[in-house]
């Protein structure tokens, strides 16, 4: 469990955060920049996911074709995505790699192309994948459920709304980057096997000059009380359910993860237990915790076929206010062990670190260690699990449904 | 990293790739027996039987069976696909016997009444939320037409009406023809104890009896089909072609990979430059399915129904350009750096290691470091890639499209 986490900032502010695993072969890095969708102009909402895609479309010295030929050539396995509050781009690849890898990333920050000729193809791609998740009311559901959870500006899709993408001109995405697209706020992590010495090298090379920041603070998120049903021609019905719990940056946070776990964490889990294999009522239930920057919230699905939908949200809640109950010693050690082998198992991966660094960092302000979240875990009690739930009880209640038939829901609205 | 095997007295195969140095392990029974083992009247048994396996033995009752997969921290799961299978769990190395323990002992259902008719429910919203999503009611359809009489043309998940219709008796005489011991693979990698596996799976199955199981294994015919489907509530329109490919025992299906990488990956494809970046399609990819016996060479479009006509033509023109615009040095090169080091990348877990060894023993008998299995794909030819480019002008196939209108 032995764990080094290397910390570097730049004289422009980036901060660098490095883990070494050098049981590895291959190395993931992660770049997050403030460029998220709250800070898309009001009717732009799309902007930030088009001007990264347009991004990626030429930079430094590679055209379009170029940069994705280069990164297939290097055998990288790349991935970018914006949230409410960031712009991500992660590669992976073979170690031997790694200079080109990042200097190709750098450049898609430092030195995009922006072709003028290519925005209407990156609009009628982006209209595209928007409605494509019509097909997909599990994805849909969970659209709507942040957009009416976190309301303006923080809750919008990354994959935008069509006015917003038809009104994206090519100034638009070019302000966008250059305004957003800055080392203070900024972060650089890198995880798996590389040195760090050599790595700061390289960063310095290719981001050294890189000026600019800090991103304007965008205020409190606050939720929103909603029920909201959205009609579809379906045999299930998809349910998301969402309500108050404790974000990632409160002391409280591994309580509140504890109670979701033992909701929802593993095949003996309460809503899994309850929902599924005690009533059959579906294939697939879960809740997760979620945070928004302060906001904190467990987001619940459940999808199953109309007729037995009001039931299946009545068991839910049930179950989620069963934890007032109480909980006993396996359902705990249960959680424990199943998040003991977890942080074992992240020292397999790279991609999985390098993220998980850069999330710390912009969430909490700094990293956190495997021996850290283990004391928290292994602190955990029934009682403390349950005080947490009495002192944050479910409230504040959003419902999103799609499908034939609204359903009943009385909680506090 | 080492490979070890041994068959047990009862045809049991006890197969690792063991690496000392991994911080956990992966265990699971790979099951011989999937939807081409069942006839239409019990279609969706295998999968089915899946999830029953995980609601009891006469030692455990399924509440046991879940909470010690938890107490275990295991990550496990389940799959059934057409021809295996397969039950799994990663864990510490020191919980190896109590997570063999638990597989093994799962291996041997109690298929209760009660547990099979709650189960059902679930099964048949499974296929409800499937049913729901155009693209895969499209992708089962055109396994049905492509396969016609042959056994892969039967449902992974069977129908509402099969599932419905399916008694645990039935259930029970499949298990007890499919999971003889013989059928079955224990496959483990990463940091496993190999003589403790075998002296422990020995010890727990001896007494399992094998008994004689055979697959039906011969080429579909090849069919030219054309289906459209009407989804209304779907937004997009979705076309899928089937054609005729290389099987898992055919070396050509390296070749195979290699091209529709070249044609139709999700990104620096043919398929990908003039239609997905072009922002014409959603989605415009080629992909190859292997089984025993036979392949599939796939065509995939999604996009916007009024546009569909349109980039099917195009999909069409783009593989028929063997002549025009015959494959390059580079693309090969890049296919194959491309292939090669998502292969090594996904090596690096143990998790991921199980299913490529597991998968291929079970195919073909035989054992590839993933070094070995990347070198495959390195050793595709321009030539082999070329005639096989060449050989899809001629193809024969199946096209299911589905959509809000049959305009495509």
């Amino acid at each position: 469990m032995q764990q080094l986490v290397y910390q570097h900032t730049l004289p422009n502010g980036l901060t660098i955060l490095g883990e070494p695993m050098p049981w590895l072969e291959s190395v993931a890095f992660t770049l997050m920049f403030p460029g998220g969708t709250a800070r898309e102009p009001h009717d732009r909402i799309g902007l930030a996911g088009m001007t990264l895609e347009l991004s990626q479309r030429g930079s430094g010295r590679w055209s379009s074709r170029e940069v994705v030929e280069e990164l297939d050539f290097l055998g990288v396995d790349r991935s970018s995505s914006v949230s409410s509050f960031y712009t991500s781009i992660s590669m992976s690849a073979m170690a031997r790699v790694l200079d080109t890898t990042f200097e190709v990333a750098a450049a898609m920050v430092r030195e995009p192309h922006f072709p003028e000729d290519e925005l209407e193809e990156v609009r009628q791609s982006a209209l595209l994948e928007l409605s494509s998740i019509e097909d997909d009311p599990a994805q849909k559901c969970f659209v709507e459920l942040k957009r009416s959870r976190f309301a303006e500006p923080f809750g919008r899709s990354s994959l935008g709304t069509v006015s917003g993408i038809e009104s994206v001109s090519h100034a638009d995405c070019v302000a966008f980057h250059h305004s957003h697209a800055k080392p203070q706020g900024a972060v650089l992590s890198i995880a798996g096997r590389f040195d760090w010495q050599d790595f700061l090298k390289l960063v310095d090379r290719y981001l050294g000059s890189w000026s600019g920041g800090p991103a304007r603070d965008l205020g409190a998120v606050e939720p929103r009380i909603a029920t909201v049903h959205i009609p579809h021609d379906s045999q299930q019905t998809h349910i998301a359910l969402a309500y108050d719990s404790v974000a990632y940056a409160h002391p409280e946070y591994y309580r509140g993860r504890g109670v979701v776990g033992i909701l929802s964490d593993g095949m003996s889990s309460r809503l899994f237990t309850e929902v599924r294999e005690k009533r059959g009522l579906v294939y697939a239930i879960s809740a997760s915790s979620h945070s928004l920057k302060n906001c904190g919230s467990v987001l619940c699905y459940a999808g199953t076929t109309s007729g037995r939908a009001q039931e299946t949200l009545d068991v839910t809640i049930e179950t989620i206010r069963s934890i007032s109950n109480g909980i006993d010693l396996g359902e705990l050690s249960r959680l424990k062990s199943r998040a003991r082998t977890a942080l074992v198992m992240e020292q397999e991966s790279s991609a999985s670190r390098s993220s998980q660094l850069a999330y710390d960092w912009v969430t909490l302000g700094r990293t956190t260690s495997r021996q850290e979240v283990l004391a928290e875990i292994e602190q955990l009690t029934s009682e403390s699990l349950i005080e947490h739930f009495h002192n944050h009880p479910p409230k504040r209640w959003t419902l999103v449904t799609i499908g034939p038939e609204p359903l009943e829901f009385q909680d506090e609205i | 990293m080492k490979f070890k095997q041994v068959t047990l007295d009862n045809g049991l195969e006890v197969i690792a790739e063991v690496n000392p140095n991994a911080f956990s392990q992966s265990l699971g029974y790979f099951v011989k027996t999937g939807s081409r083992d069942e006839t239409l009247d019990i279609a969706g048994v295998s999968h089915f039987l899946e999830h029953m396996v995980f609601k009891g033995t006469p030692r455990r009752t399924s509440v046991d069976v879940n909470r010690e997969l938890d107490d275990l921290g295991s990550q496990s799961n389940a799959y059934t696909s057409e021809e295996q299978t397969v039950y799994y769990m990663s864990v510490l190395p020191e919980n190896q016997n109590p997570a063999l323990d638990l597989l093994t002992d799962m291996m041997r259902p109690s298929l209760r009444d009660e547990d099979f008719q709650t189960e059902k429910q679930v099964i048949l919203e499974e296929i409800a939320m499937y049913d729901d999503q155009p693209p895969y009611g499209a992708m089962e359809r055109a396994m049905e037409e492509f396969f016609g009489e042959h056994p892969l043309s039967t449902r992974v998940l069977g129908t509402k009406e099969s599932v419905s219709a399916l008694s645990a008796e039935a259930m029970r005489q499949y298990h007890s023809d499919r999971y003889a011991p013989n059928n079955l693979v224990l496959v483990a990698s990463g940091a496993v104890d190999f003589d403790a596996l075998v002296m422990e799976v020995d010890k727990r199955t001896n007494h399992w009896e094998a008994c004689p199981l055979e697959r039906s294994l011969n080429k579909p015919l090849t069919v030219s089909k054309q289906i459209h489907m009407i989804h209304p509530p779907a937004t997009q329109q979705y076309t899928l072609e089937f054609s005729p490919g290389p099987g898992y025992m055919d070396p050509d299906r390296y070749v195979s990979r290699v091209l529709a990488t070249i044609l139709g990956d999700d990104s620096g494809s043919r398929l990908f430059w003039d239609l997905v970046d072009k922002g014409l399609a959603d989605s415009a990819v080629c992909y190859t399915y292997e089984f025993q016996d036979c392949g599939v060479f796939g065509l995939y479009l999604a996009g916007a129904p009024e546009q569909q006509q349109e980039n099917w033509e195009l999909i069409q023109s783009i593989v028929s350009q063997s002549d025009s615009h015959p494959i390059t040095e580079r693309e090969l090169e890049l296919a194959q750096n491309k292939i090669a080091a998502g292969i090594l990348l996904a090596a690096e877990r143990p998790s991921n290691r199980l299913f490529s060894v597991g998968g291929s023993w079970l195919s073909s008998q035989r054992y590839e470091t993933a070094a070995e299995v990347s070198e495959h794909y390195r050793g595709v030819s321009l030539e082999e890639v070329q005639k096989a480019f060449e050989r899809l002008k001629h193809r024969t196939a199946v096209r299911v499209s589905v959509g809000p209108d049959t305009a495509a």
